[in-house]
């Protein structure tokens, strides 16, 4: 067997040896199985992201998407997935900074959970993010000029909050400043045309599909 | 042949009996709409009673649906416990920042006290004004917020899920707190005039919650709250799925269960057995955009599915009307419910 195989072996069985720790929300199993893959890895922290880490929050996500787990499991999983990637690779490291910046907001709205797991993916696949909150329309507009966002993911549980999207969208197209805007929530769940009335670059139904749509728009993978 | 009309509350009650009354019944699960009907914003429709129940009963008035909804706004529970209100020009107001900060705030935390409550005390005279309305006739829905499902508004939902996965002691110490508090409210609700309870439970939906979690926890809850209840009980998981735990919605105790816009309502109704009645599944967010001919399609196709042999009640799947959704599709519904609703089913 070829080296390569054998070492896309080995990282296929942690990637899902993590995801089940993860799914027992086993925190200490999950930190050992990251070590472990560090070690296999030469230290090279993109490649546990992206050949263990990444696929186990994907398929976690998948099944979130198919009904298998619940919006609970989903979100502990992805909160012990980024606490473990920050402690290898903090917020405030180069490697991340130096990539593209994503934005995240609910906009006005309180509702943080969809937000908080997405926060977790693109901070587990060690992305450059910021985290605006429920920040009022006003200021997202203002920020996204001035950090210069490249993709900026609106996630929302109202409608009321889901319509006024395209105030951000418009100011986005009136300035030219190039951000893409991903929406998600239950109101884009139920209402399967409500991103484009809103003038959004995508809708995104799992926080996974809507990395795949900002990698793609940022053209980084 | 045709039934002798029935009054609201018969037809209601002949469906919950698993009979087929004169035609189906359809609940419009307004709120807000309440203050267009009475030109007002929506917080200074919220701020008196007498401006919602004049409400409700004008609307019931416009569109003839089949019971009084004295439900104001969700946090309004919390506002109780001493947390905030954000009220919006366009939609359904929201808790402001979690009035529980930390996890330790539980160990001292203490329920409030109903009858010293502002804020509830409103919804009861709401709920006395339209029951001098009504009288026998109507049924007058209250609502309460799970003590399983209200945490989100007390301390934010991911500390909740943190809370429940993490903290077992703080977590059922919160759960008796908000447990006692609920089935006083809800029995405050029913001496004051309310016929049933909605039961809101969102967190319990297998949507939300695994099952072996629900079962544990929300389900618990739920047998702990409906068994002290001075009357019915309908568990709506707000748009979240109900097929995986129906058959313990149904050992809870509840009369009612409300299906999600996701589930397939002759489904439900199957397996509901005749043990619960079914409310559903009108898909509240996408009825902004219908058309006559969509609602009528879609009211006739929920009717041939879940109707027949009665136990069935019309409504939205989310247990609030989004502000959005036009008089138009309002009064189509009603139109279609009642062009398809008379029993008996036959097509």
């Amino acid at each position: 067997m070829h080296f390569k195989d054998l070492n896309m072996g080995v990282d296929k069985r942690l990637a899902i040896d993590l995801e089940n720790a993860l799914l027992n929300i086993d925190r200490i199993a999950a930190e050992n199985i990251v070590k472990k893959a560090l070690v296999d890895e030469n230290e090279d922290i993109f490649k546990v992201i992206d050949n263990i880490i990444s696929p186990a929050l994907e398929s976690i996500g998948y099944k979130w998407e198919h009904g298998d787990i619940a919006l609970s499991q989903e979100y502990m999983a992805s909160k012990i997935a980024e606490e473990l990637t920050s402690e290898i690779l903090p917020v405030e490291s180069s490697q991340r900074t130096s990539r593209a910046v994503i934005g995240i907001t609910t906009l006005e709205d309180q509702h943080m959970l969809g937000k908080q797991i997405l926060k977790a993916l693109i901070s587990s696949m060690g992305f450059n993010f910021i985290d605006y909150g429920s920040m009022s329309i006003e200021k997202i507009k203002k920020k996204i000029t001035s950090d210069k966002v490249e993709v900026l993911f609106i996630s929302t549980l109202m409608l009321n909050h889901a319509l006024r999207v395209k105030e951000v969208t418009e100011f986005i197209e009136k300035e030219k400043n190039g951000t893409k805007v991903i929406v998600g929530g239950a109101p884009f769940l139920f209402d399967d045309e409500l991103w484009k009335e809103v003038n959004a670059s995508a809708m995104a139904r799992t926080a996974v599909e809507g990395m795949h749509i900002a990698q793609e728009l940022i053209g980084e993978f | 042949m045709v039934n002798e009309e029935m009054t609201s509350m018969e037809r209601v009650l002949t469906t919950l009996g698993q009979e087929e009354p004169d035609r189906v019944p359809y609940f419009l699960l307004l709120t807000m709409h309440g203050a267009k009907e009475l030109g007002m914003s929506i917080k200074e429709y919220f701020s008196k009673p007498e401006y919602v129940a004049k409400g409700q009963i004008r609307m019931r008035e416009r569109y003839g649906h089949d019971c009084y909804y004295p439900f104001y706004y969700a946090s309004l529970e919390t506002e109780a416990w001493g947390g905030k209100t954000i009220f919006y020009e366009d939609g359904p107001a929201n808790a402001g920042a979690p009035f529980i900060k930390s996890m330790e705030d539980i160990e001292s935390l203490e329920a409030p006290d109903v009858w010293d409550s502002p804020q509830l005390l409103k919804v009861l005279k709401t709920t006395e004004l339209l029951k001098e309305d009504s009288g026998e006739d109507v049924p007058i829905i209250g609502v309460v917020m799970s003590p399983f499902s209200v945490p989100p508004m007390q301390l934010g939902f991911s500390k909740y899920f943190d809370l429940m996965y993490e903290n077992h002691e703080l977590f059922n110490r919160l759960m008796e707190l908000n447990t006692d508090f609920c089935i006083e409210w809800a029995n405050a609700q029913l001496e004051a005039g309310a016929t049933a309870i909605c039961y809101f439970d969102p967190i319990s939906s297998p949507t939300i919650v695994p099952k072996e979690m629900y079962m544990e926890t929300g389900k618990q809850v739920e047998q702990n709250v409906i068994s002290s209840l001075n009357g019915p009980a309908a568990v709506h998981l707000a748009s979240g799925r109900a097929l995986p735990i129906i058959d313990d919605i149904a050992d809870a105790g509840a009369s009612v269960v409300c299906t999600s816009a996701t589930e397939d309502l002759a489904e439900v109704k199957a397996a509901c057995k005749g043990r619960m009645s079914v409310l559903g599944n009108l898909n509240g967010i996408d009825m902004r955009n219908w058309t006559v001919e969509t609602t009528e399609y879609t009211v006739r196709e929920a009717i041939d599915k879940a109707a027949k042999g009665g136990g069935f009640i019309l409504s939205d799947n989310h247990g609030e009307i989004p502000y959005q959704v036009p008089y138009e599709v309002l009064m189509a519904i009603s139109d279609a419910v009642r062009k398809y609703g008379n029993y008996p089913i036959n097509r």
